[in-house]
């Protein structure tokens, strides 16, 4: 006998993820979190993201990693509070985790929260975390085709970020071509480059990142349209989970 | 490998509804888009380690590949994408940046006896 389901796997999770959705817009935080493979300057751009925005915002991080603490360690340079996510094993983080680890943790006393994912391209593309944009880095180290290899995370993405622009000259990094994998994959995918050290980009960046949060705020003030509320918590329909995507 | 992760929400999912029905699992069906960041080898052979030891073991996870649908804004239609990695309109070649498939994962019936 056949019994039909029709199911998402990750239902759960995308429940969790709408829940976090609306609690971030309760509490008025604008969430970016970040993907890319291990080593392509994740960190590194987030502790300067970090240094850069707290004259102006409240900013904080969480930060997921295999087994060690030493990106916590690196972002607390900034002297943004910082929360590391040791994820043992798993090689992403999902949404039961980012809940987790912000109990107790006082979100509206928050501009920005930042959420660096597992350094890996594969596994954190299948997980809403309640994000409001998602960034996905690629640096010129790792060549041109990254985003032809890994087309998921890269069309899950709201912007793609190209690090360690200053290493481009260095190995003949191709920007046409990485444009161009980049938006075959997700076509008209926001992309810009910066380099972390240099300080390159880094401006625009930040523009970029004001105007997505001043965006954000004006979408909630008129009628609240809040899909999550209308959606039974079990239903499993998620209406606003998968939002880091464009539309 | 974040697919014995996927592969054990699966059998928990069949697993309750199997309860709820006070039935056995032969089959778990499952539709996979080309989006879902998923790879069906490594979830066949993670189903099987997930199952083992529990209600669903010995039972068959079978994937069916749902293909990448995106509109396309030239010819107005949805059509059918032939690749992850160029996600263009292949009549018109144009830019598909409107995906309305191809990030399913979902157990879509299972097959059970009494």
């Amino acid at each position: 006998m056949k019994v039909e389901l029709g199911q998402k796997v990750l239902r759960r999770n995308d429940v969790l993820a709408g829940e976090l959705r609306a609690e971030f817009r309760k509490a008025g935080v604008f969430v970016v979190s970040l993907v890319s493979s291990p080593g392509s300057g994740k960190t590194a751009f987030l502790e300067k993201t970090l240094t850069l925005l707290q004259p102006r915002y409240r900013v904080a991080a969480l930060v997921g990693d295999l087994a060690t603490e030493n990106d916590a360690a690196r972002l607390a340079r900034s002297n943004a509070p910082v929360r590391q996510i040791v994820t043992g094993t798993v090689c992403h983080l999902d949404a039961g985790m980012v809940r987790g680890s912000l109990q107790d943790w006082n979100l509206a006393g928050l501009d920005f929260l930042f959420i660096e994912n597992v350094g890996n391209l594969v596994c954190p593309a299948s997980y809403d975390l309640g994000e409001n944009l998602r960034l996905v880095l690629m640096s010129v180290t790792e060549g041109e085709d990254k985003p032809l290899k890994y087309p998921p995370i890269f069309h899950g993405a709201g912007l793609a970020v190209i690090t360690k622009a200053d290493l481009a000259e260095a190995v003949e990094f191709a920007w046409d071509a990485a444009l161009g994998n980049i938006h075959a994959v997700h076509p008209g995918l926001p992309a810009m480059r910066v380099s972390a050290r240099t300080g390159y980009g880094m401006e625009e960046w930040l523009r970029y990142l004001a105007a997505a949060r001043e965006e954000w705020d004006a979408s909630s003030a008129p009628a609240i349209r809040d899909p999550v509320a209308t959606v039974p918590a079990n239903s499993g329909a998620g209406a606003e989970t998968g939002t880091f995507r464009r539309r | 490998m974040h697919e014995l992760s996927i592969a054990s929400s699966i059998v928990d999912m069949a697993w309750e509804e199997a309860d709820r029905r006070g039935v056995r699992v032969n089959t778990v069906y499952l539709e996979l888009g080309p989006l879902a960041g998923v790879v069906r080898e490594a979830l066949l052979s993670a189903y099987e380690l997930a199952a083992a030891g529990t209600a669903l073991e010995g039972s068959r996870l079978v994937v069916t590949d749902v293909p990448i649908v995106a509109f396309c804004p030239v010819c107005r239609e949805k059509r059918s994408i032939r690749s992850a990695q160029r996600l263009c309109c292949p009549e018109c070649h144009t830019p598909t940046p409107e995906v309305v498939q191809g990030a399913d994962l979902r157990v879509t019936a299972l097959e059970v006896e009494q």
